[in-house]
């Protein structure tokens, strides 16, 4: 037990390294390029001075490594900042308006994103795990053929095509649904389902295909294995050879599945929420994106880069944790 | 033998019937529908009948389905044991599987129930079923080409391309046509539009599919946009743009990522651990999410077509860590063999064992990758062209035009044609990665196959 | 049981195809096999000759993709082919076993071993579980499995190869089933190790009088275990009779053949003059992959014009002395030396003209042929990179080569090594190794993974090539009938130390190093009574891992 520990404690200091590294390139990416962004955030029209004393504010003159660091620092007490957006709206108004950090501008959406990604899982974990696991064992049926040709249109298909072609039939011409996803803080939550739902089909269409081709991969992998013909030739029901000598077996890699599937959901997510307008941080990235303003796309950059690594590092745990030569040293 | 031919019989009886009653004026089909409503009625009046009878039960009515479902399920499998007297197939068929053949054949009448709904309520104006036939349509005709491609290439051409035809599956034969289609598309888009990409009509917002008299024009099949450009043109220069965009982005992604692979791989030591440990941190960060970050800084260098190249420059490099990682592990898998070990002992050189040893036992799985990462590619250059970052105006593109048409996809209850304008570029993007997907499946496949 | 039946097991008139692409090809063309109850079949054939398949169509089973196209299989009156999967389910496991070839991959992983023991006989109701660990643990003990109380408490992975091999034989067991089906159960294990492992098989079959059927290529191992042999080429009978007649008499072409392959051998060359300069000269070797050393202090010469064989189970060092030779691996300390001068440690730093001088054949004719090349081109690079040759003169010597393997250049010259048998690839991987015109050559289990009848052809072509050109070889070998053959002079390897090193006839005429001892006295001899004797001989708890656990 004691070097599964250790193992564990080594990946988990990798992927906290990791981090440190991303964050160093994704502020590196931004503030080395050349660029003056006190000039992009006071117009063509701003006088010199105005230009400076904002540069001075928002520590442009800095060296790199200073402000780095001092960003970092900040992130670390809960300080993310304020955005270029609001400071400009602060300076129009001669500097008299509350500052909004953006802290308290993600929170509601970071919620809001978990909730739309926690919703998708749900559905879709089982969904494909079940499809995947029914095509492994009817490989080459019309079953699996059909199940085929679906996943690998949908996976080919670009996110806001899988909305448009929901929308169209579920919200427009059947009525079940609505297409824009009003959500609200403080609603009920049968109300944020009903609201959010067309964004989670459309990532469970996505998400469901990847995940159930990535199931019957893992599952036709350990059918052939000796050991399952093995069983079967002891007379085992074949129910009891999937339960018993499969599953155990198969958790590693369907646990793989689900947390790479889950780390794709944060792609996924930013073109969704620009589809239905769903105030989530992939929306508020975007807009970001959109007025270059590069407090806020640092920040929501590196929350989708913390947790796309934080799964790649679950998914390896896990996988460790449940291999039995791992479990059980010799 | 009757099997396999049994598909393209059906697949030129359907494209005979079509051409017939289309081209010719010989209504063929219109009886083969009234033959449709005819089977179907009965069908139809046991279904609405069931839905008001279980109306009262609301959300449980599920429960009923299910467990009719299973009902006839079982009464199906024990028919076949009693009318076969006991064959092996319904002898040894588990209840799940007899459940799921009724499950298809449930789902087989729905279809063909709406379907001849469909023409029951067939009007001068588009219906609810509109879209609902458009996709019928779609994936027949699909399959009526695709087999009859399948056959003409099994006909026509050497030995070898007729026996791969013939053993392909109908999909990739699908995929290769839809491919080859947007190929011609792509390089003579300048011959085959109708209009220039940029030129502006002054009559905006004509109504695509339609005739003159309810606001389309011959001039204009597919209708024109908010400020007055021809759609079809700019679908079909959509074609060059986005596409040609999306392969020089790959093929740039490929010349780094194969480079740097081949080269950790042969080398080892000090240079593959830098790069993978590089290549790792990079990987670390999504992929949309790094471009979106880099295309932001670049935005405020570059503008215009310039942002157009350091787009492609950002995403080739961010793509050529996926084609880093499998060029390694394949070169990897060949510098462990026999025959690699002979080159190097026999003392040849770096340029050699890259280009004569490693790359021609890599072509299979890299020309699988390309095509992955091409779909890859070009559904990230659609996301940022939709987010308005990607090819910058006035180059037409599919992902800015499902930008610009997005709206109209609400007018579908009363305008279906109108709701066609976001699906259409929408759609020729979901094609050509779905064509893509389908050969490279077949690839992956036959190269699997071989291995066993 | 209506239809008592003296056959056990009766196929008749067995026809199997396999499927290839859209086809069904034959594999099994119309054979009859019959097996008594308590008798034990020896059904062997070269790879490809359908013994496997005809087995697991015994028990009424067939893999994905195969199928029993003609003939009836009838199990103690039961038909087989039309039995319900519930009938078939019902006998597998109770009354016919399956022991598998690979033991570490057909123990599933996830679960201790003697869980895996119990299932059977819990899931067919023949044993409650408590009955069938305590049972188990019985087994063990009579398998002598070391720590038998314990052992089943143990994850596969836990457990070394031969011990699993009988743990799963004490699987089949469990039950006390009619009929085992033993397929290849000693091929992946090394020579000690193997007769540990059949001296516990035979035993437990005749103390529960099981029938069964045993598939091998190994004619030796064959004569031990059965008391019928019958003799499958290419989905063909060849013949069938009882062991002691087939060993003495047989009676096909192909059968006899198959004898003849252990009679080549080889005269013993004078010994070297004392004062001759080796060849090669490994001096001192030591070795590490890592920090963990390998090879300690290996020490030997070959001379011009002669064989030394390598001879040692897996993981004992031949390889990897291989590999120090060719300058892949660095040693540690000690050095080459090739004709009395020191070759450079690192095969970068060696220059083209020594490293000419050195050539390898491997052992898998398949990797070691770039697919993608040509026969043309794969002997035709060596020709033009070290001697220079281009265009014509250069199609000129690749064809002389091939005349020198027996192949006829114009009929090769131009095909892929995909288009080539095992043998004749093999015979390529000679031709490109000798299109560098060395002095040394290093055959690295050249012949293991052939059939014999091939095998014997690329030994006497070795054999032919030393002579006309004065070639040098270090012959790596776990077989010792392939030492018997070719060698010159014997190296004996275990765990990274040469244990003995001497001439052939004196290696082998006793005495010995204990060691060389076991190895000698582990390879099976075509004699039915040879288990028999060495086990009066040197008893049972002197023989494989348990006599090299005691040498230590």
């Amino acid at each position: 037990m004691a070097s599964v520990l250790k193992i564990i404690l080594q990946r988990l200091a990798l992927g906290l390294l990791t981090l440190l590294v991303v964050s160093m390139v994704i502020f590196g990416a931004v503030n080395l390029l050349p660029g003056d962004f006190a000039q992009a955030i006071l117009g063509q029209g701003a006088t010199q001075e105005a230009v400076e004393a904002i540069r001075d504010e928002i520590g442009l003159n800095d060296p790199f490594f200073k402000r780095y660091f001092d960003w970092l620092g900040a992130l670390a007490t809960g300080d993310l900042g304020v955005s270029y957006a609001q400071m400009m709206f602060a300076t129009g108004m001669g500097g008299t308006t509350e500052l909004i950090p953006i802290t308290t501008q993600i929170a509601p959406r970071f919620y809001n994103t978990m909730f739309l990604a926690g919703l998708t899982a749900l559905i879709a974990v089982p969904v494909s795990l079940l499809i995947g696991v029914l095509a492994a064992l009817y490989r080459g049926s019309v079953f699996d053929r059909v199940a085929n040709i679906f996943t690998l249109s949908s996976i080919s298909s670009p996110e806001f095509f899988l909305a448009y072609i929901l929308i169209l039939f579920l919200a427009v011409q059947g009525q079940m649904l609505p297409s824009l996803a009003a959500v609200e803080v403080g609603m009920p939550l049968g109300a944020r389902i009903y609201n959010s739902l067309l964004p989670a089909l459309t990532l469970t269409l996505v998400v469901t295909a990847h995940m159930m081709r990535m199931t019957r991969a893992a599952i036709i992998n350990l059918l052939a294995s000796p050991y399952i013909e093995m069983a079967r030739l002891k007379g085992v029901r074949p129910m009891r050879v999937i339960v018993k000598h499969a599953l155990p077996n198969a958790l590693a890699p369907i646990i793989n599945v689900i947390a790479l599937n889950l780390a794709y959901l944060i792609t996924g997510v930013v073109v969704v929420e620009v589809v239905f307008t769903y105030p989530g941080i992939g929306n508020l990235f975007v807009d970001a994106v959109q007025n270059r303003d590069i407090p806020v796309v640092q920040v929501c950059c590196l929350i989708f880069a913390a947790a796309y690594i934080l799964l790649n590092l679950t998914a390896d745990i896990l996988s460790i944790v449940t291999n039995p030569r791992l479990r059980h040293p010799k | 033998m009757t099997k396999a031919a049994s598909g393209p019989i059906l697949a030129a009886a359907i494209a005979l019937l079509v051409a017939l009653d289309r081209l010719l004026g010989m209504p063929v089909l219109a009886p083969l529908y009234a033959l449709l409503q005819t089977v179907m009625a009965p069908v139809d009046w046991i279904a609405t009948a069931l839905g008001t009878a279980t109306e009262g039960l609301g959300g449980w009515r599920w429960l009923l389905w299910i467990a009719l479902l299973v009902g006839v399920g079982f009464g199906f499998r024990r028919l076949g044991q009693i009318v076969t007297s006991n064959r092996p197939f319904f002898r040894d068929m588990t209840a799940g599987v007899a459940v799921g053949y009724v499950l298809a054949a449930a789902a087989i009448l729905w279809v063909l129930l709406n379907y001849s709904r469909a023409f029951s309520s067939h009007g001068g104006m588009p219906d609810t079923y509109f879209f609902f036939r458009l996709v019928l349509h779609g994936l027949v005709a699909a399959f009526v080409a695709a087999t009859l491609f399948k056959l003409l290439g099994s006909w026509v051409g050497t030995a070898g391309s007729r026996k791969l035809f013939r053993q392909m599956p109908g999909t990739a034969a699908f995929g290769i046509l839809i491919i080859l289609c947007y190929a011609v598309a792509a390089i003579f888009a300048g011959l085959i539009a109708p209009h220039g990409q940029a030129a502006i009509f002054p009559k905006a917002n004509i109504i695509p599919l339609v005739p003159e008299a309810m606001g389309g024009s011959p001039d204009f099949p597919l209708g024109t946009d908010q400020i007055g450009r021809d759609i079809l043109s700019r679908l079909i220069y959509g074609a060059q743009n986005t596409v040609g965009i999306a392969f020089v982005t790959t093929m740039l992604a490929f010349a780094l990522g194969v480079t740097g692979g081949f080269l950790a791989a042969t080398l080892r030591g000090w240079v593959d651990q830098a790069l993978s440990r590089l290549v790792d941190v990079l990987m670390a960060i999504p992929a949309l999410i790094f471009s979106l970050l880099l295309i932001t800084a670049a935005s405020s260098l570059f503008d215009g077509s310039s942002l157009t190249v350091a787009m492609i420059v950002i995403i080739a490099v961010i793509d050529s860590t996926r084609v880093f990682r499998l060029s390694r592990a394949v070169g990897m898998n060949i510098v462990v063999m026999d025959y690699f070990e002979a080159a190097k002992l026999r003392g040849e050189g770096m340029f050699y064992l890259i280009f004569r040893e490693i790359l021609p036992n890599a072509t299979a799985p890299l020309l699988a990758e390309f095509g992955l990462r091409f779909c890859f590619v070009f559904l990230t250059i659609a996301a940022l062209s939709f987010l308005g970052l990607g090819i910058q105006p006035p180059l037409a593109d599919w992902g800015t035009m499902v930008k610009d048409l997005g709206q109209f996809v609400n007018y579908a209850a009363f305008l279906p044609q109108y709701a066609m304008l976001p699906l259409l570029p929408a759609g020729a993007i979901a094609l050509l990665t779905v064509a893509v997907n389908f050969v490279v499946d077949w690839m992956l496949q036959r190269s699997s196959g071989l291995k066993e | 049981m209506a239809d008592q039946s003296e056959w056990l097991v009766e196929m008749r008139g067995i026809h199997m195809e396999g499927r290839s692409d859209e086809t069904w090809t034959p594999i099994i063309k119309g054979v009859d096999l019959t097996l008594k109850r308590g008798e034990v079949l020896g059904l062997i054939g070269e790879s490809g000759a359908g013994k496997s398949t005809l087995g697991l169509a015994a028990m009424g089973f067939t893999r994905d993709g195969v199928r029993i196209s003609q003939g009836s299989v009838t199990f103690d009156g039961i038909d087989l082919i039309s039995a319900s999967a519930e009938t078939k389910r019902q006998l597998l496991g109770k009354r016919i076993a399956y022991v598998a070839q690979s033991a570490a991959a057909s123990f599933n992983p996830a679960h201790r071993l003697i869980d895996q023991h119990a299932e059977a006989p819990v899931q067919h109701g023949v044993k409650r579980r408590s009955e069938a660990e305590a049972d188990a643990v019985d087994l063990y003990r009579k398998l002598r499995l070391p720590n038998p109380d314990e052992i089943g408490f143990r994850y596969p992975h836990q457990v070394s190869g031969g011990q699993l091999q009988r743990a799963m034989t004490a699987m089949a067991m469990a039950c006390r089933p009619d009929l085992i089906i033993f397929d290849e159960p000693t091929t992946a294990l090394d020579v000690t190790t193997q007769i540990e492992v059949l001296a516990a098989i035979r035993e437990i079959v005749a103390e529960f009088d099981t029938a069964a059927i045993y598939i091998t290529h190994d004619l030796a191992v064959v004569a031990q275990m059965a008391d019928r042999i019958k003799v499958l080429l290419k989905g063909d009978e060849v013949e069938e009779a009882e062991t002691r007649q087939m060993l003495s008499n047989p009676q096909q072409d192909y059968t006899k053949s198959l004898w003849a392959v252990r009679e080549f051998q080889r005269p013993q060359k004078p010994a070297p003059a004392v004062d001759a300069t080796p060849v090669v000269s490994v001096q001192g070797v030591t070795a590490a992959y890592g920090k963990i050393d390998v090879l300690h202090d290996v020490s030997f010469d070959i001379h011009q014009g002669r064989t030394v064989a390598v001879v040692g189970e897996s993981g004992s060092g031949k390889s990897t002395t291989a590999r120090c030779i060719t300058g892949l691996l660095p040693p540690r300390k000690g050095q080459i030396e090739l004709d009395g001068a020191a070759l450079p440690l690192d095969y970068r730093n060696r220059s083209k003209e020594q490293l000419r001088q050195v050539q390898m054949i491997y052992q898998m004719a398949d990797t070691a042929l770039n697919p993608r090349q040509t026969i043309g081109e794969i002997i035709g690079r060596p020709v033009e990179f070290y001697m220079g040759l281009r265009g014509g003169a250069r199609r000129k010597r690749v064809e002389d080569l091939l005349e020198q393997i027996e192949l006829p250049a114009s009929q090769y010259i131009d095909r892929l090594p995909s288009e080539l048998s095992g043998g004749q690839k093999q015979r390529i991987g000679i031709a490109r190794a000798l299109a560098a015109e060395p002095k040394f050559i290093i055959c690295d289990e050249v012949t293991s993974a052939l059939d014999q009848l091939v095998a014997e052809g690329i030994l006497r072509l070795l054999a032919r090539l030393q002579d006309e050109l004065k070639l040098s070889y270090m012959f790596i070998t776990h077989d010792l009938a392939t030492v018997k053959s070719i060698a010159d002079e014997v190296v004996v390897m275990k765990d990274g130390v040469v244990v003995e090193l001497g001439p052939k006839t004196e290696m082998f005429t006793p005495p010995h190093h204990a060691y060389t001892d076991l190895l000698l006295s582990s390879v099976p001899d075509m004699d039915p009574d040879w288990l028999t004797r060495l086990l009066a001989e040197r008893g049972i708890e002197n023989i494989g891992d348990a006599a090299v656990g005691k040498m230590h």
